[in-house]
């Protein structure tokens, strides 16, 4: 039996269950965009039949780091930037758990970009939200990665010289198997591009489009937005990395430009998760590392037995 | 000269296999009944370079790589034919004969590769006259032809041993059956063949033998040659940790190998990551989500470590660190080995933080303080340290094999089961109160684990309520700061109610203390044995507990003593502030030997040290180490 009963639970899961009756109330500002994310993760972990004792959803420092404070599962609030080194152990040690990791453009495509390259690169089953509001929200408006060239801010009084960073091209090149790209304002594509990620077996990476109201009043609010998948005018395999970017940079480039064009962008059933190719070579065990220290029948190997070698 | 001891030199180039060959006879001279102690010097490159390993073997227990050497076998070093007269590292070849020389003893011994050395290159160091002048004993003989002969150029290593062998009268037996274990077939039988003919050379070849023989010992129980580093691997394994996450940097390296090569048939998971941010948050994940983790690094690394750490400070989640100092500031000197990081470990990270910090002297304590540090970092979800040097790393003594003969320990600490959960407190929403602060023992709060029922909660590095939700409540901060510092105190009293980590040699009376750290203490230990051998009264202490710091065991200690000098391989004198400060009080008692070129103490530095110090500290010393006075002298 397990060690974590909360684990394969296959009871239904009511949606209810992650808004606990007393939990603090969001102190994100009147129409921000993270309340959408959190709506539309309440909608989908039941769906993807999650209850909220199997869900670690481990989040950076900034306002979208809160997202676990209103989130009633088990979670993990870091510091800015490193939710995914901490997310990638917790899957390492215990498979069993629905791994979330959530930061903002700052969070994640700044201070954490290093990790965000090379827990795609390593294809670490886990969901990763990046709540792209082109800003520093907590910090108060300050030019994030994602801010427009000419973007002006109390740190960049002039207006930014710097060219955005491309997340969805980033997340591919660096090896993510699920890219994608949703936006606040749309809330059933967010909601199924989440259940998406999460049932999808390796790194699913998704750029959120959060609107800023309070630092980025300049900013659209992502509408109108295109669905690539749903319009007639793009046409392209989700499957085929060489189409997958080219539709990445035509999105990235659109952004600026006013029109906002989200959906999947890049979908690799193929590519084996990270944990999948560590137990393949030998290097994960079969049984979650956690469940041992609740097994009182678990045999400790003990260094004694290595000591041959040394006599 | 006095047989007591051999201490053998094998000088070459790095690359040359100076390693494998030294760590066989190492293990040879073991198994022969002798005590060892290897020291390793090199050059923080790949392929060439000067570098030697020292193996000091006796039929008594050594402590430390003891003072000069007695037997030098130099090596050609191959890697440094530079056929470019002017090139950035010269021609080397002569290096492994000349470089040694001024720590060879009266009386001692070399043997050098006349394959790879022409007359010309010897002469220009003046061999014949040096040698008569400390009654050294020379012996050119052609290793490298020796060994093409039979095999190839590399097996020179095994000419030399088996001119070693010959000319201090050692049994082969051992060596060859060490050869038996490592290799087969055509590589092992030429490598015996060179042997044989190497060993029979010598006795046809030189008249004249030197005055060194091999001393003889015997052991009563089974042994096993183990560095710093496989005690403190095997350390962890026995304590049930599994998972270890870091990124490479000399010389922490060391256990993050051995770890990662024994990990996967254990079950466990090691993992070498972008950065050391990264490698520490993910020890701080796995153990969150119920492993039993490490990570560590270097200075350097280590710095990048501090976020995380704090992080687990805050979040309670039980982590153990390495810290394996070398020569620094910034990059510093790699493969040298200093005592620099203690401050920085002692108190990096921002806040209020409370963290463990044990500082093993040697293989035994390292072992020992290894499950220690996951103990007290699981029970008191605390994050420990280890701190410790490129010297303990990767040294090499025999540690007799029952010392490791315990029983694994794979507790998780305070950590609740899902049955012991259902009795804990809940807050209205039903989220466990992870961090109550009513219900605790020592300062600590039982924590749950991801996937359990009923054990929600958020961890989080903001200050927080008992469920985890960030709180800037003043009442709330207070109780929860008091409560994760009340843990260093109670840990202190669970350490002085345990067996010491503290270790002493001489007498209880002494009227002069010696006090030092970390792997500093061979060297202190065996000067102190010295001197009271001559009829001084020292008595001196080697610290393991950094912090929380034993200020009743340090305060008995000075107190117990006329003066005392406090040795470590630092410049500021780190350690010994560190006494003031924990102790308030003895700033004109204490002095300090200090050294910080990258090489590690020898005992007669300190012997020195000793002498200058008490007939006033007026004098010069003559190595390389440094007199720091008492304050106000
Ligand atoms: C190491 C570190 N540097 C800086 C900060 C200050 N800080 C907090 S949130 C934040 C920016 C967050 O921006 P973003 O990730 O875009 O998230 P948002 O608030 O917009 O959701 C910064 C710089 C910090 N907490 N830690
Ligand atoms: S500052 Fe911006 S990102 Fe932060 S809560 Fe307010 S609207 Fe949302």
């Amino acid at each position: 039996m397990s060690a974590f009963n909360a684990i394969g639970d296959e009871r239904e899961v009511d949606s209810n269950e992650y808004t606990a009756g007393v939990e603090p109330q969001p102190t994100w500002c009147p129409g921000c965009g993270d309340f959408s994310v959190l709506k539309a993760l309440k909608q989908a972990l039941p769906e993807v039949g999650r209850n909220p004792e199997e869900v670690l959803c481990v989040t950076g420092i900034g306002c979208s780091g809160k997202l676990n404070s209103y989130l009633d599962s088990y979670g993990f609030h870091t510091i800015h930037g490193r939710s995914l080194p901490v997310a990638r152990a917790a899957k390492l040690a215990n498979p069993g758990l629905e791994v979330i990791a959530a930061g903002g453009d700052g969070d994640g495509y700044g201070i954490g970009g290093n990790h965000f390259i090379h827990s795609a690169r390593e294809n670490h089953d886990m969901t990763y939200i990046v709540f792209n509001n082109e800003v520093f929200g907590l910090t108060k408006g300050q030019t994030s990665p994602t801010s427009p060239k000419g973007h002006k801010s109390k740190t960049q009084p002039s207006g930014s010289a710097k060219d955005p960073l491309r997340p969805l091209s980033l997340g591919l090149t660096a090896g993510a198997s699920y890219v994608a790209r949703t936006a606040a304002v749309n809330p059933n594509q967010a909601k199924e591009i989440l259940i998406e990620a999460m049932e999808h077996d390796g790194f699913a990476h998704i750029d959120f489009l959060t609107q800023c109201p309070t630092w980025n009043k300049d900013a659209r609010q992502y509408v109108p937005y295109v669905d690539v998948q749903e319009s007639d005018d793009y046409d392209f395999d989700v499957t085929d990395r060489r189409e997958a970017a080219e539709m990445m940079y035509e999105t990235e480039s659109a952004l600026y430009e006013g029109t906002v064009l989200t959906g999947r962008y890049y979908v690799d059933e193929e590519r084996p998760s990270y944990q999948e190719e560590k137990r393949t070579v030998g290097e994960l065990p079969d049984e979650p590392i956690a469940e041992r220290y609740f097994d009182e029948d678990s045999e400790w190997e003990r260094s004694y037995d290595l000591l041959e070698r040394h006599t | 000269m006095s047989n007591d001891e051999l201490i053998w030199r094998i000088a070459g180039g790095s690359g040359d296999g100076i390693d494998s060959t030294s760590q066989n006879f190492a293990k040879a001279l073991m198994r022969s009944g002798l005590h060892v102690f290897t020291h390793r010097h090199y050059p923080s490159r790949i392929r060439g370079g000067h570098t030697y390993v020292e193996i000091r073997a006796a039929g008594h227990e050594v402590q430390s790589r003891g003072d000069g050497y007695n037997f030098l076998l130099a090596l050609g070093d191959s890697f440094a034919r530079n056929p470019q007269e002017d090139a950035y590292y010269g021609n080397e070849e002569l290096k492994p004969l000349s470089e040694n020389l001024d720590e060879l003893r009266e009386g001692g011994v070399i043997v050098y590769d006349e394959g790879l050395l022409t007359e010309d290159d010897v002469a220009e160091l003046d061999l014949e006259a040096r040698a008569e002048e400390n009654d050294w004993y020379v012996y050119p003989v052609d290793l490298r032809g020796l060994a093409k002969e039979h095999g190839r150029e590399v097996m020179r290593n095994t000419a030399g041993v088996g001119v070693t062998a010959a000319l201090i009268d050692m049994d082969l037996a051992h060596i060859e059956d060490l050869m038996e274990d490592a290799m087969s077939g055509d590589v092992l039988e030429a490598n015996l063949a060179i042997l044989h003919e190497a060993h029979d050379m010598v006795e046809a070849e030189f008249d004249e033998v030197p005055e060194l023989t091999v001393p003889t010992g015997e052991h009563d129980a089974a042994q096993a040659l183990l560095s710093g580093s496989n005690a403190i691997a095997y350390g962890a394994i026995d304590a049930g940790c599994r998972f270890i996450s870091g990124y490479p940097m000399t010389p922490w390296t060391d256990v993050f190998t051995i770890l990662s090569q024994n990990f996967p048939d254990m079950g466990g998971v090691a993992e070498q990551v972008e950065d050391e941010i990264a490698a520490a948050a993910l020890a701080v994940g796995a153990s969150h989500a119920g492993a039993k983790a490490m990570s560590g690094s270097s200075g350097g690394g280590f710095a990048l470590m501090s976020e995380p750490l704090g992080l687990a400070e805050m979040t309670e989640t039980p982590i153990v660190l390495l810290e394996s100092m070398r020569a620094g500031p910034s990059t510093g000197m790699p493969t040298k080995p200093e005592q620099g990081d203690l401050e920085f470990v002692l108190y990096t990270s921002q806040g209020d933080s409370a963290r463990v910090v044990f500082a093993p002297g040697n293989v035994e304590e390292a072992y020992e303080q290894t499950r220690l540090a996951f103990e007290i970092a699981y029970d008191y979800q605390i994050p420990t340290i280890l701190i410790y040097d490129q010297k303990l790393s990767g040294e090499n003594t025999n540690v007799s094999v029952d010392f490791f003969d315990r029983e694994p320990n794979p507790d998780l600490g305070s950590t609740l089961t899902e049955a012991e959960l259902k009795e804990a407190a809940h807050d209205a929403s039903g989220k466990f109160e992870r961090f109550g602060y009513d219900d605790n023992e020592k300062g600590v709060s039982p924590r749950s684990i991801p996937g359990q029922a009923g054990g929600r909660y958020l961890a989080t590095g903001n200050e927080h309520s008992p469920v985890g939700h960030i709180s800037e409540d003043p009442d709330n901060r207070v109780f929860q700061m008091d409560r994760r510092l009340e843990k260093l105190e109670h840990i202190r009293d669970d350490l002085d109610e345990g067996e010491t980590n503290q270790t002493y040699v001489g007498p209880d009376d002494a009227e002069y203390g010696i006090i030092t750290w970390g792997s500093s203490q061979g060297a202190v230990f065996e000067a102190v044995s010295r001197l009271n051998d001559d009829d001084h009264s020292v008595r001196a202490v080697s610290v393991s507990d950094m912090m929380p710091f034993p200020e009743t065991e340090l305060t008995e200690f000075i107190e117990g003593v006329d003066e005392a000098m406090v040795v470590e391989m630092n410049a500021t004198a780190q350690f010994r502030g560190l006494i003031q400060k924990e102790l308030g009080r003895y700033g004109e008692k204490l002095t300090s030997l200090l050294k910080y070129n990258g090489n590690p103490f020898e005992p007669a530095e300190i012997v020195e040290g000793y002498e200058i110090n008490v007939d006033g500290g007026e004098a010069e010393p003559s190595a390389q180490v440094r007199i720091e006075p008492a304050a106000g002298d």
